[in-house]
């Protein structure tokens, strides 16, 4: 199979390339594409990219193959591959540190600006603070997000602003927050996405649902947030 | 960079700019339903039944209302637009230069497109 991968070292190379290579898959057995990068680093050791749990926990391992963002240790090659040929290259929109590797600083920087903490000024109960099943529900399709940034780096809005647009993966996050009933800081959360760039930066292209290996849905959780802020307004 | 960026938006918040571009949208689809409705009733649209048309108060405060909806409209898809594009990633330091200059040009020709249609709507007469 013939992979094109993306090759960037810049202690080394003046500019990015691609770099074509050739493998020999197993045959009767359909390989996740992380399967087939532990292949090409045999064949090449220098070749650089995140990995950690290899089962769609842990979001180390989120590439763009064939250009569409993924995990690549849950992308089967059959689903990522296209006509027996593959093209790898990292995250887009995110500096390249080396190879697939990226810089996720603007990435967190967003996230930190939600306060992705519960914040609750009551004071501790003796054991913990109690929800109700029914607002307990209220988080799932939330807090299961693992924060790969797929969604953010598939967004242009994320592209063009990534200083300013909080991003799917942030604002899905920032909903989780604001749905939940323990939380005390609604306002202030409210207060801090009112500008013209945190949340309605998004155009609600949907890419972020596309991509996401979760199966989550950032665009209504932004359009949960617009909601909230409209009846915080009017 | 701030400066042009957030003073020059027109409601000053996101919120305020996704309202206002949503009111002036459903006003001015509002409108375009009138218009419609007069082409397809008027067989034979000639200078004196366009006259007809906006000669009653009510249709030039509808047009003016269009006529300054439809400049909101334009001026936040506009800045949006330039925000989106025109960044320091693909014009260097001097992006804020081309942004501003950027607004200006579409600030004027939004005055120009309010001005001209206005002028002509109030100054239509009937009689």
């Amino acid at each position: 199979m013939k992979i094109n991968i993306y090759r960037f070292d810049p202690d080394k190379d003046e500019s990015p390339r691609m770099e074509e290579m050739e493998i020999d898959l197993p045959e009767g057995r359909d390989l996740m594409v992380l399967d087939v990068l532990e292949l090409l680093k045999a064949k090449d050791p220098s070749i650089a990219y995140r990995r950690s749990c290899r089962e769609g926990v842990c979001g180390s391992d989120g590439i763009n193959m064939n250009g569409r963002n993924g995990l690549a240790c849950i992308t089967p090659i059959s689903e990522a591959a296209s006509r027996g040929k593959l093209t790898l290259r990292p995250l887009p929109g995110l500096p390249v540190v080396r190879d697939l590797v990226v810089d996720m600083t603007q990435f967190y920087r967003q996230y930190e600006k939600i306060t992705p903490w519960l914040v609750n000024d009551t004071p501790p109960p003796a054991q913990e603070r109690l929800q109700m099943p029914e607002d307990r529900e209220k988080l799932n399709g939330l807090y299961e997000c693992i924060l790969c940034a797929c969604c953010s780096t598939a967004c242009p809005s994320f592209w063009w602003n990534p200083d300013k647009f909080v991003g799917p993966a942030g604002l899905l996050q920032a909903y989780r927050f604001l749905a939940d009933s323990r939380d005390t800081a609604t306002a202030e959360r409210l207060a801090a996405l009112e500008d013209p760039f945190s949340v309605f930066r998004c155009r609600g292209i949907m890419n972020c649902v596309s991509v996401c290996p979760k199966g989550l849905n950032p665009t209504r959780a932004i359009g949960k947030i617009r909601s909230m802020l409209l009846s915080q307004g009017i | 960079m701030a400066l042009v960026t957030n003073v020059t938006s027109f409601g000053r918040s996101g919120l305020a700019d996704f309202v206002l571009q949503r009111v002036s949208g459903v006003l001015l689809g509002l409108y375009g339903l009138c218009l419609a409705g007069f082409f397809a009733a008027t067989p034979n649209v000639d200078h004196a039944a366009l006259v007809g048309f906006l000669d009653s108060l009510t249709m030039k405060v509808f047009t003016t209302l269009a006529v300054v909806a439809l400049a909101m409209h334009a001026w936040i898809g506009m800045w949006t637009v330039g925000t989106d594009y025109i960044r320091r990633h693909h014009f260097g330091r001097r992006h804020t230069v081309y942004l501003a200059a950027y607004q200006v040009v579409c600030l004027g020709a939004i005055f120009v497109y309010v001005l001209w249609p206005l002028s002509v709507v109030w100054q239509v007469s009937g009689s």
